[in-house]
């Protein structure tokens, strides 16, 4: 049976992230937790191959004790198994270090079952990297296949996977051997729903809590702040422009009058606005 | 800074590590697939150029590919705009893009030649690369750069760049590994000015690897059918719409516009996940870079995200009913106002305006 491991991390839902308008801080109370939607593709594709093939399918995640929630998720859409690489001592890692750390976890569980296949989703959608994977891929020496938008097909028995990669201006087929590493392409699936049967087993699953040692981690220089060769020197709001948006106003408001003053407006002050669209309209 | 309070030196000069002093000089990767080269190459040597300069360190080119002169060009090309000196590996193994080959000449090159600062543009291939080259040589890689500038008092990279999905910037240093590498996504710097009379000298390095050490075989290549691809990176006008436009019912209000324009369409991160229109078109941090004449977003509030995808467009003309909406603070023009009328109106103006002028053009 094919063992496969799937990456994920918890991040919050950037789309109601705030910043507060006047200390410019981000605003975190309230903010929903969840998966990070790349990873659904990659724990989506992960569970086509259970359904095809047969697959033992271990999903594990780096972070605080919390992301237990995004783990028992996955475990509901179908993953069998998942652990959380929790410790203080991640606390600050960069790309290199989580990828030195998911790496180290990966082995642990290779020591009760061989691994065929990684997946991670292309990135995540707070740190936006597209790093983790291909750290993890160097350290367990696997054949790394990043942007994936289809596997084509895979043979269990010979241990070859075909894949489609998105590259610039086409697609590539690739070959190669098992095991691999996946990185998967949004809209390559589409994630199912969770069943209640499998919800009720995710709620009896227990979710493995792995801290440093049992992550298989000796070296605490390689983790966390220590094991980040990048140090975030500063965080800012961008500098607001000094000149703000003229704004087009009329005495009656009337959306005719406004365009009407907006095009006379821009067209005398940005003469090459008008040369550019009179080559490229189509009137 | 506790990592400034560690080092001995003394606050008059500071003194590099010996081990990353080594380490000197700027290198571009230049990225080329099938012939044709990526043009954020050259927007990363316009980039590479000012950061050379401020360092005093020479600005070199990377170019790998199949022996020839359809790869030796390249390294011309990089004169051309700016480089003072390439590294150029070819072999026949480095015909198409995969990661083990390249991982492995792009290490062995740094390991040799010793940079200090390592650019690569934040495509599909440049990512893949720079990935896999930071884990193996263990050092630091900023994805995503909007900004690079130096501090010249430690020779330090500074690497700027959105966080929090967004909302804020910031700036990452790799202090004590070498080399500093980033990516940078195209267009997001400005194309540098190519000048015919630079020229340089290059250094040849053999990829000490045989076909049956790559595990990983390419079938085939299937090329983008150009009919339906999106140019938006390079479009020169584009009209985009948000998540103010309601409903995807509303989404044609930008269609209308953008055909008369003979426009690109662009769409913000919220209207691509709902499924308004295709991933392609988004614009901003996840999305497109753009640098348009004219850029035209209706119904767009301004966040962060999308900001930095579309800033440097020349003119920037913003439709939104909420007079506090943050574009304002950083577009050309504003219209308070429902986007549902005032961009139909918009169409119909520039159709008049366009049409009238075409026609004295043609009389003239």
């Amino acid at each position: 049976m094919l063992h496969i491991v799937v990456c994920i991390k918890q991040v919050p839902d950037s789309a109601q992230i705030r910043v507060h308008p006047v200390t410019n801080t981000i605003m975190r109370q309230g903010v929903p937790a969840i998966i990070n939607p790349y990873d659904l593709y990659a724990l989506e594709e992960a569970l086509r191959i259970k359904d095809k093939f047969g697959a033992y399918v271990t999903v594990i995640t780096m972070g605080p004790p919390q992301a237990e929630n995004a783990l028992r998720k996955a475990l509901s859409f179908g993953a069998d198994d998942a652990i959380l690489v929790t410790d203080r001592a991640f606390a600050g890692a960069d790309t290199l270090a989580t990828s030195f750390a998911l790496a180290s976890a990966i082995k642990q569980i290779e020591k009760e079952m061989p691994v065929d296949l990684v997946f991670t989703g292309k990135q995540t959608i707070d740190g936006d990297t597209a790093q983790v994977g291909p750290g993890i891929a160097k350290r367990l020496n696997l054949e790394l296949l990043t942007y994936i938008s289809s596997i084509v097909s895979i043979s269990p028995e010979k241990r070859e996977i075909v894949v489609q990669r998105r590259s610039e201006g086409g697609v590539q087929v690739l070959k190669t051997r098992l095991p691999s590493l996946v990185t998967m392409l949004e809209g390559s699936n589409e994630m199912r729903f969770a069943t209640m049967p499998s919800m009720i087993r995710a709620a009896r699953t227990t979710v493995k809590k792995w801290n440093r040692v049992a992550a298989g981690i000796e070296d605490v220089s390689k983790i966390g702040l220590k094991g980040s060769p990048t140090v975030v020197s500063k965080v800012f709001a961008p500098t607001p422009k000094t000149v703000k948006a003229e704004i087009v106003q009329t005495e009656s408001n009337d959306p005719q009058d406004l365009v009407g003053s907006l095009l006379m407006r821009m067209f005398t002050k940005f003469p090459q606005v008008k040369e550019e669209l009179v080559k490229s309209a189509c009137v | 800074m506790s990592e400034e309070t560690k080092k001995p030196a003394s606050k008059k000069k500071f003194e590099l590590d010996p081990k990353l002093a080594e380490y000197r000089g700027i290198w571009v990767f230049i990225e080329h697939e099938r012939g044709m080269p990526h043009s954020v190459s050259w927007e990363l040597l316009g980039e590479g150029r000012k950061l050379a300069d401020l360092l005093g360190v020479p600005l070199s080119g990377v170019v790998m590919g199949t022996p020839g002169e359809d790869t030796r060009k390249f390294c011309q090309e990089a004169f051309y705009y700016g480089a003072d000196h390439c590294y150029l590996m070819e072999d026949l193994l480095l015909k198409d893009y995969r990661n083990q080959p390249f991982t492995k000449g792009m290490t062995d090159l740094v390991n040799t030649y010793k940079p200090e600062i390592l650019l690569l543009g934040a495509t599909t291939l440049g990512r893949d690369l720079a990935g896999s080259v930071a884990t193996t040589l263990q050092t630091g890689l900023t994805a995503d750069c909007t900004e690079l500038n130096i501090d010249i008092d430690i020779r330090s990279l500074l690497a700027t760049r959105p966080t929090f999905g967004g909302s804020l910037l910031c700036t990452i240093q790799t202090l004590n590994y070498r080399p500093q590498m980033a990516t940078v996504r195209p267009r997001v710097m400005a194309m540098p000015k190519r000048d015919e009379a630079r020229s340089g000298g290059i250094t040849e390095h053999p990829l000490s690897m045989i076909e049956t050490d790559i595990i990983t075989k390419v079938l085939e290549f299937i090329p983008d059918q150009n009919t339906n691809k999106v140019n938006l990176a390079y479009a020169d006008i584009i009209v985009s719409g948000g998540k103010g436009l309601k409903k995807q019912e509303n989404f044609q209000l930008i269609w209308d516009l953008a055909k008369v324009l003979g426009a690109e369409v662009g769409a913000t991160r919220p209207v691509v996940q709902s499924g308004w229109v295709e991933a392609e078109r988004q614009v901003g941090q996840t999305g497109k870079t753009v640098r348009p004449k004219l850029y035209i977003a209706a119904g767009i509030s301004g966040a962060i995200q999308h900001r930095v995808g579309m800033d440097a467009a020349d003119v920037i003309v913003a439709i939104n009913s909420d007079p506090n909406a943050p574009i304002f603070d950083f577009a050309t023009y504003g219209i308070v106002g429902n986007a549902m009328t005032i961009l139909p109106a918009l169409t119909e103006a520039f159709r008049k305006e366009l049409s009238a002028r075409n026609v004295a053009a043609v009389a003239a």
